[in-house]
């Protein structure tokens, strides 16, 4: 049976974190997006709401969140701002391993302190010379009497400047490919972590990335989430899970650009009629809401097959790559459509079309999930 | 202490308002529903004084159609701790308003000590329903009240009037005190608010269940339509310095003729 009604509580859940997005966000995303300052006071403002970390189950002091929950949260945050909603976001793409591969006591340990205060957390998969090519890592997990060392870098790491707590993928031995990586949980502090400097960005100004090296850092047992060569099929589930999440945020953006795009429309006049009247501006919005509208039942779709407890890695990755490519179009043309005012930074629509390039790049490129999505039909 | 807090639902102030098709109302179909903003004051600072008293039990009231109930679960989800319905149509005149809550209040057996709400409802922009209720309940009453102070019984209270100037005004608990901006900043209903607002009880009354009848209707809407579209403005051109006299003339005389504003 289908139903596409949200529930009386997804309505006001969506209503409050979209609320959030345009008093709280929007107001700001131009001011950070250049400045590339880090907006610390509204992630924890939104900590507060309870807008972030929505994979903590209810059981470890979370709000027991759906993944259908989870998009429609993402969706609104991502319409405030892509750049914030990328450093909201990344919290749970980090935490995610936890849910997903740590035992009661590790996610007692690592999880509920990120519902007890505001916290921030690192998902550290790529390395400098290992992107799409994720099974390649070659940062070493080598174990100890007592534990486990960890050496190697990591690139492009969301949060890392402020992060309490890093999920990091690692490997026995490079050669084993998938089956030799792990994933571990290290803390801050710990020593032998060198944070490297902020990347200056096109896009998502406000997030932090950075790179890291770990030298010879050092974790007892029970940081080891699962046991040693679980981390692939950990790192293969967070991305089932993340994906809607990152589908969503590609959403919000094409929202916010579609929006804008329609209001400029109704009041420029160009040959004595407000643009909108021009077919050439009509079959670019009715494309985006096309888009939308596809990319947004796509990805309900693909979080929804999660929550009731079916596969969905063919679907998250339809949905990702659908997603991020229809808002890399959609906020291209509404650059179009505001003209030579849309390619000026005193408008909001190029800073939209920045952020939405690295959705298409971050979290499997769209490459990447077409390559998922061809192995899944051709299996 | 029981407080009790009125709240109305009114069209979004984004919506773009249009009457119905056969006139005898505002389109309703496709309106967003938002809690009056004023009474988002009331509710604001309700929960500011529960903060205080812990033992503080507030119940928020609206007067309304039933289909959305919104604004009842923002004011929970927002911290309120219980709520009354009563069903009636969206556009019940201030006494039928003011006599419904009323008897709700009454019909709760609690005594209430405080009433809160906005000094206004942004939709019909009436202002009467505050000074009604408390007139019915022989309570007395402040509205436009900008500041709030509570010690034990006592409240002092802020009150603006025109030009800015403040009146301060002392009074006692039980009373009535519509807000306005400026009291407070109201909070967002936070997500394990809005969680926790599902389990809270929401009792719903008729109109005739809190002694509401169709005679006590004071005003009844004739007709609803649109303003007519202004006429475009009239432009002269006083560029040409030859031509600035005799443009002054006729602008003057416009103003006197057409504006009738001089």
């Amino acid at each position: 049976m289908l139903n596409f009604e949200l529930t009386q509580e997804q309505k006001e859940i969506k209503e409050m974190a979209l609320k959030f997005a345009k008093q709280e966000m929007q107001p700001k995303a131009t001011e950070h997006d250049q400045s590339a300052k880090f907006p610390i006071d509204i992630f924890k403002k939104a900590w507060e709401l309870g807008l972030l970390n929505t994979c903590i189950p209810s059981e470890f002091g979370g709000n027991g969140f759906s993944v259908v929950d989870g998009t429609l949260i993402t969706e609104c945050l991502a319409y405030g701002c892509m750049g914030m909603n990328t450093s909201i976001m990344s919290n749970d793409l980090a935490l995610l391993p936890i849910v997903i591969g740590g035992s009661k006591e590790q996610k007692e340990k690592f999880l509920r302190p990120f519902t007890e205060s505001y916290k921030i957390a690192s998902f550290c998969l790529t390395e400098p010379s290992n992107g799409s090519d994720a099974a390649g890592i070659k940062t070493l997990i080598k174990e100890t009497p007592d534990g486990y060392i960890i050496n190697g870098e990591k690139m492009w790491i969301t949060n890392a400047g402020f992060a309490d707590l890093f999920v990091v993928y690692c490997t026995i031995d490079p050669k084993l490919k998938h089956k030799g990586i792990c994933a571990v949980v290290i803390e801050k502090g710990t020593p032998g972590i060198e944070i490297g400097k902020a990347e200056k960005k096109m896009g998502h100004r406000c997030s932090d990335t950075r790179g890291l090296r770990f030298n010879n850092v050092k974790i007892a047992k029970n940081h080891l989430l699962g046991n040693l060569g679980d981390g692939w099929k950990i790192a293969m589930k967070t991305l089932d899970h993340s994906r809607p999440l990152i589908a969503s945020s590609a959403i919000g953006g094409a929202q916010c650009a579609y929006e804008h795009s329609i209001k400029y429309a109704k009041e420029r006049i160009q040959f004595d009629v407000p643009i909108a009247r021009h077919q050439a501006i009509q079959f670019m919005i009715a494309n985006m809401a096309m888009k939308i509208e596809a990319a947004r039942l796509l990805t309900q779709r693909a979080a929804w097959m999660l929550d009731h407890g079916i596969k969905n890695t063919e679907f998250a990755s339809m949905a990702k790559a659908f997603a991020a490519d229809s808002c890399m179009e959609i906020t291209t043309d509404a650059v179009q459509i505001f003209g030579g005012y849309g390619y000026s930074v005193e408008y909001p629509v190029e800073k939209l079309m920045r952020d939405a390039k690295l959705i298409q790049i971050y979290e499997g490129t769209s490459q990447i999930q077409r390559m998922v999505v061809a192995r899944e039909v051709l299996s | 202490m029981n407080i009790f807090v009125c709240i109305k639902q009114v069209p979004d102030t984004e919506t773009k308002v249009t009457p119905n098709s056969s006139g005898t109302y505002i389109e309703t179909n496709s309106i967003k529903w938002i809690m009056n903003p004023y009474d988002e004051f009331a509710v604001e600072q309700s929960l500011l004084i529960k903060a205080a008293k812990p033992e503080a039990n507030v119940t928020v009231i609206r007067v309304g159609g039933s289909k959305d109930t919104e604004a009842l679960r923002t004011a929970m989800a927002m911290g309120a701790d219980e709520a009354i319905l009563i069903e009636a149509s969206d556009n019940l005149d201030s006494y039928m308003t003011a006599k419904a809550l009323k008897g709700a209040i009454e019909k709760t057996g609690k005594k209430p000590d405080l009433i809160l709400t906005g000094k206004q409802a942004i939709d019909d922009d009436c202002l009467q329903v505050p000074q009604l209720l408390a007139q019915m309940l022989g309570l007395p009453s402040v509205s436009v009240v900008v500041g709030f102070e509570l010690a034990g019984n006592d409240l002092t209270l802020r009150r603006e009037i025109e030009g800015g100037t403040i009146e301060i005004y002392k009074l006692q608990s039980p009373c009535l005190v519509a807000c306005n901006k400026g009291l407070n900043t109201p909070r967002y209903a936070s997500l394990p608010g809005i969680m926790k607002a599902k389990k809270k009880p929401l009792t719903t009354y008729k109109l005739s269940d809190v002694g509401v009848a169709d005679a006590d209707m004071r005003i009844k809407y004739s007709a609803f339509s649109l303003p007519p579209e202004k006429p475009a403005g009239k432009k002269m051109d006083a560029m040409d310095a030859a031509k600035q006299n005799e443009v002054v003339k006729k602008v003057v005389g416009l103003l006197r003729t057409e504006a009738k504003v001089i």
